[in-house]
């Protein structure tokens, strides 16, 4: 037997055959994030005349597996500021983190009371959610540069500079855009007709009132639940409005209707 | 030979002009030291040397110049914080040095974290260092634990962090008292980040009925040494405040949030009351419990009750001074 220090721990030759070095190479090229493995579905968002409507189901799935089934994909940064997280479960704890620390830290140079307080500065919220989204873009860009993304795409509702209600996204690339509504991930296919129905330009946001946005994201949910066979029956609502965030984080869809199933031909065992 | 002759005549002339110039020295030491103020304490007596440098000792046990941070401490103006059963109130009574200086603006109560607040009396500048000393120190506990820091731990940390500005002699003690409140949450906390709500059944090593967070209520010495407090106060009128804080009874726990804003504001203007001449803002911040008025947060007490609490102070302030003239008015009937 071997008994030279290099042979310590590892397998015998002479009963496994001769080490495969080429295993565990350290030596090799980095490698960060290939790809995402905790993963949430879509999320989606419509803008309506006086804030943003904003939902995701509460499941993280492991590949194909549901394995999570109340994952609060939907995040409050401040009292008018939240965050939709499509993509992978752990960057969004991570950014989570980020984001509790950067609220910490804006609190410190405003931390008198919004309440009553006849000083004109400060009521003013520190970070809006158009700065909030111009931060996320820049970390998300700043770790897409270093080959190491965070895989998510996000989606950041709230209101802008202006006071109108603000919508925008940014993804694991950095790139961002807006529109009166936006979804992420598979929503981007099954949601997105129905809400550019409602809103098709900025101009109509105007005229779209609470509760038919509210109805809109909720008609979306049951057609992703529907569709997509990564969503699930339990989801997470959000109405950002001037008044703060109604976050209703336990819905469940109501009324489902599956009698179109049986009309759909040309998947699993059945012949055509 | 001519050389080596050279040299040594150099030499002995160097050696010269040393001694000369360290003679000199001498001499200027101790003009300077029979001359200084310090000399009450016995000229150049043993225990002057010791004063001049942090991190030695006099021969009877002390650090002087963790005494003089003290005395620094004693010209702030004076801080104080109270214990409440259902939070903490930090008061601070602001001199204002200009009447060029915004009013209500540069808070000198800082916020660490988001359940705690500090306040400090003492050298401005060395109060601020402490303060963000305080904040990495809590983002640093997140960092490591995803949980905000007790306030104990806090409260141990920063005490460290002060004794050792009194261990070397490249650096001065802080010239400021600090006094730490929080509330740390007596929820369930989440772990920073967390997404689900864990398992619904099983113990989770949680123990059934444990009391978790409450008030707390810290002072940190220049010596770094620190206690935890019911009531604490800080500054130039300090013997006031806390005579004043001694008769609210603390140690009971049942004075309430509200009643002790309004304290704190009377006891700041009781304390005010020996450097009258001396502009003053009285800045308060207050932490409650999850379900009192901040939500387990540290703020500012908003305007319209502190400025109740200080329509209340200066009426109980009114109220005694009439109350003396009165009892010397009756004395002095009595003479008669």
């Amino acid at each position: 037997m071997n008994h030279l220090p290099q042979a310590w721990g590892r397998p015998r030759d002479d009963v496994y055959g001769a080490y495969d070095h080429s295993y565990f190479q350290t030596s090799g090229p980095k490698q960060s994030t290939q790809q995402p493995i905790v993963t949430g579905t879509s999320v989606i968002a419509i803008k309506f005349k006086d804030g943003v409507v904003i939902a995701t189901d509460n499941l993280a799935s492991y590949g194909s597996l549901a394995r999570f089934t109340d994952v609060k994909r939907l995040r409050q940064f401040n009292k008018s500021t939240i965050l939709g997280f499509g993509g992978d479960v752990s960057d969004m704890q991570y950014l989570d983190r980020l984001l509790l620390s950067l609220a910490i830290r804006e609190n410190y140079s405003s931390y008198s009371s919004a309440s009553d307080d006849t000083d004109d500065t400060s009521n003013l919220e520190s970070l809006n959610a158009k700065n909030l989204h111009t931060y996320m873009s820049k970390v998300m860009y700043r770790r897409r540069s270093d080959f190491n993304p965070l895989w998510n795409q996000i989606l950041v509702a709230g209101f802008g500079n202006d006071e109108k209600p603000f919508l925008a996204s940014v993804d694991l690339l950095g790139t961002t855009f807006s529109s009166p509504s936006l979804a992420t991930g598979f929503g981007a296919h099954l949601a997105q007709p129905i809400m550019r129905k409602v809103v098709p330009d900025e101009a109509s946001v105007a005229n779209l009132d609470k509760e038919t946005a509210v109805q809109t994201i909720r008609d979306c949910m049951k057609v992703l639940f529907y569709r997509d066979a990564r969503s699930m029956d339990k989801y997470s609502i959000a109405v950002v409005t001037k008044d703060g965030i109604d976050l209703k984080e336990d819905e469940k869809l109501e009324n489902q209707s599956w009698a179109f199933a049986d009309r759909i031909k040309g998947y699993g065992t059945q012949v055509v | 030979m001519a050389v080596s002759c050279t040299r040594e005549v150099l030499l002995e002339e160097l050696r010269e002009a040393a001694v000369d110039v360290e003679a000199r020295v001498a001499a200027l030491q101790v003009e300077a030291w029979t001359r200084s103020s310090l000399q009450p304490r016995g000229g150049i007596s043993r225990e002057l040397c010791y004063d001049l440098s942090n991190s030695v000792f006099s021969p009877d046990g002390r650090n002087f110049q963790v005494e003089y941070a003290v005395k620094a401490v004693e010209n702030g103006g004076t801080a104080i914080g109270i214990r409440c059963k259902d939070g903490v109130v930090l008061a601070l009574e602001k001199l204002v040095s200009s009447k060029l200086l915004k009013p209500g603006a540069n808070k000198r109560i800082a916020t660490i974290d988001r359940n705690m607040g500090v306040v400090s009396a003492g050298l401005l500048p060395d109060g601020r260092h402490f303060t963000s000393r305080a904040r990495d120190e809590a983002a640093q506990w997140r960092r490591m634990y995803k949980a905000p820091i007790p306030t104990s731990s806090l409260a141990d940390r920063m005490g460290s962090y002060i004794q050792a500005y009194t261990l070397y002699n490249s650096v001065r003690p802080f010239g400021v008292t600090c006094i730490i409140a929080g509330w740390d949450s007596e929820a369930e906390l989440a772990v920073d980040g967390q997404v689900g709500s864990g398992p619904t059944v099983g113990a989770g090593g949680k123990v059934d009925k444990m009391k978790h967070g409450g008030p707390f209520l810290y002072m940190i010495e220049p010596s770094g040494s620190y206690w935890g407090y019911y009531g604490a106060a800080t500054g130039k009128g300090r013997q006031s405040a806390k005579s004043e804080l001694e008769k609210l009874n603390l140690t009971e726990g049942t004075l309430s949030l509200e009643e002790g804003v309004k304290e704190a504001a009377r006891i700041i203007y009781i304390a005010h009351e020996d450097s009258k001449d001396k502009d003053f803002e009285l800045e308060m911040t207050w932490v409650s419990s999850l379900d009192g008025p901040t939500k387990g947060r540290h703020e500012e007490v908003p305007k319209k009750i502190r400025e109740e609490a200080e329509r209340l102070a200066k009426k109980a302030l009114e109220d005694d001074d009439e109350e003396e003239e009165a009892k010397a008015e009756g004395g002095e009937r009595m003479e008669e």
